[in-house]
């Protein structure tokens, strides 16, 4: 079956930016927050709401890390895992931290990411942001505050994220496996 | 490459290139995590080690305890002087003994050559050689090889001297391996007597005269006198040795160009390395000591995630 598109180039950079919006609606200036992508394909997202963030609030502070979780995965025995690099170079103690990722499906990843966080400090809030919400496909009871787009698939299908930077388009589309 | 050739890690010689690089980038992110507030991960919290360490070690195996606590593994110890191998327990006995009790993985030092290829042949567990006689030590081959990466970069085409009693040395033959393996040069250099007669076979160049060997090299790992392996007398005296082939401040600053030197430990000080050599701005002795953990963690977080 032919890939179906979901979102792309205008739409995705309306999604971006709206989902900016909402998070300065709670976080004013993010003088007291920061956001951490997951590692691999939730930092692209990261960066990129970073940047926006940035012009929007004319700032050149928003700190935004990124987070590897292979080593907190409930599953890294059931298949090959690499462990990606890990950069966060501010505290997060007493900190809100906006957890990033791209697609959000059984929840594991993040369930590993907020394991992970913790050994960086204890911050005072965790909020999630995700671009895609498979809806009904949770494994555990997790839920994106934010979310860019949600998608009702089934599991043989796969929601693919492909950003400028590394895939040369932006493009969030539907896949039959 | 996502994961090892190989069940076991028993020595360099049966591991690939691309397993030592595995290894090498794991333990940047291990190295990574053991710098953070909190220095653990759950990653092997259902895995039992048994360390098993038939023959002194104090780096080593505080080194390997640490790398599994901090991978939230359960660890038993065992060390021979305080055990049933006193009363005339085989080998496989012992370690079948300590495999009944459900025991994932065998870290093991031991003082026969290839004693941890014979055990990975009779249990059914990962094992980890951490030193076997006079032939390898798989894990201080890759710490040396990772912290000569983070100083030099990729080691392919650079030049590495180790220096002193290569016939006695496991840490040598494991270098040598790895190495090689990645591309480096390598030479050995010390008192003739104290180099195996075919070491050439290897493909590494025999060098006499230390100063010709350290204007030759990047980086020089110097290595202990092995006394306790040493049942005649290779050289007339310790004295005589130091003259010839210690490393002193003063031919350090000779040289034309600033060399990386390298120690495994336990250093002999003011045998084999002067003591202001030793804590100069060119050792890397601490580093390696540091990296150790890191490397270690990599080779059990690797070992564990084969099916």
């Amino acid at each position: 079956m032919k890939p179906k598109v979901l979102l792309e180039n205008k739409q995705l950079e309306v999604t971006l930016t709206r989902l900016c919006h909402q998070l300065i609606e709670v976080h004013n200036d993010f003088s007291n927050s920061v956001i951490i992508g997951l590692q691999p394909r939730g930092i692209y997202l990261a960066h990129r709401l970073q940047k926006i963030l940035q012009d929007i609030l004319k700032t050149k502070h928003i700190h935004c890390g990124d987070l590897d979780t292979t080593f907190y995965r409930d599953d890294f025995r059931k298949k090959e895992l690499i462990p990606n690099r890990t950069s966060i170079d501010f505290i997060i103690e007493d900190k809100n931290v906006i957890l990033i990722d791209d697609v959000l499906f059984t929840g594991r990843t993040i369930r590993a990411g907020l394991d992970a966080m913790l050994a960086f400090g204890r911050p005072k809030d965790v909020e999630l942001l995700v671009l895609v919400d498979r809806r009904f496909k949770r494994h555990l009871p997790i839920q994106a505050k934010y979310s860019g787009l949600t998608i009702d698939s089934i599991d043989t299908q796969n929601v693919k994220v492909e950003w400028k930077e590394t895939d040369g388009k932006d493009r969030v589309t539907l896949i039959d496996k | 490459m996502s994961h090892l050739s190989v069940n076991h890690l028993l020595g360099i010689k049966y591991i690939t290139k691309q397993d030592i690089e595995l290894i090498l980038d794991t333990a940047t992110n291990f190295k990574e995590v053991i710098n953070r507030p909190i220095k653990k991960v759950p990653s092997l919290r259902d895995i039992t080690v048994a360390n098993l360490f038939f023959e002194n070690s104090t780096r080593t195996r505080l080194s390997f305890e640490l790398a599994q606590k901090r991978l939230s593994a359960d660890v038993v110890n065992f060390s021979a002087s305080s055990s049933s191998v006193k009363k005339g327990e085989t080998l496989v006995d012992t370690v079948n003994n300590i495999l009944a009790m459900k025991v994932d993985m065998v870290v093991m030092r031991h003082a026969n050559p290839g004693a941890a290829v014979f055990l990975s042949k009779k249990v059914n567990a990962r094992i980890v050689n951490a030193g076997d006689g006079a032939h390898e030590h798989p894990t201080q081959a890759l710490l040396d090889a990772f912290s000569m990466r983070e100083k030099l970069g990729d080691l392919k085409g650079k030049k590495i001297a180790i220096v002193g009693d290569i016939l006695h040395s496991r840490v040598a033959l494991s270098n040598i391996f790895c190495l090689q393996k990645l591309g480096a040069e390598v030479k050995v250099c010390g008192p003739t007597t104290l180099i195996p007669k075919y070491i050439e076979s290897l493909g590494v160049k025999v060098e006499s005269d230390l100063r010709k060997a350290l204007e030759w090299c990047d980086v020089a790992n110097m290595l202990r006198i092995q006394l306790e392996r040493q049942d005649i007398k290779f050289f007339p005296s310790l004295r005589e040795y130091t003259m010839l082939y210690g490393l002193n401040k003063e031919l350090l600053d000779s040289l034309s160009k600033k060399i990386i030197i390298m120690h495994p430990g336990p250093i002999n000080r003011g045998v084999e390395i002067t003591s202001d050599v030793a804590d100069s701005d060119q050792s890397i002795i601490l580093d390696q000591v540091e990296n150790g953990v890191a490397v270690r963690m990599a080779v059990m977080f690797l070992l564990a995630g084969r099916q």
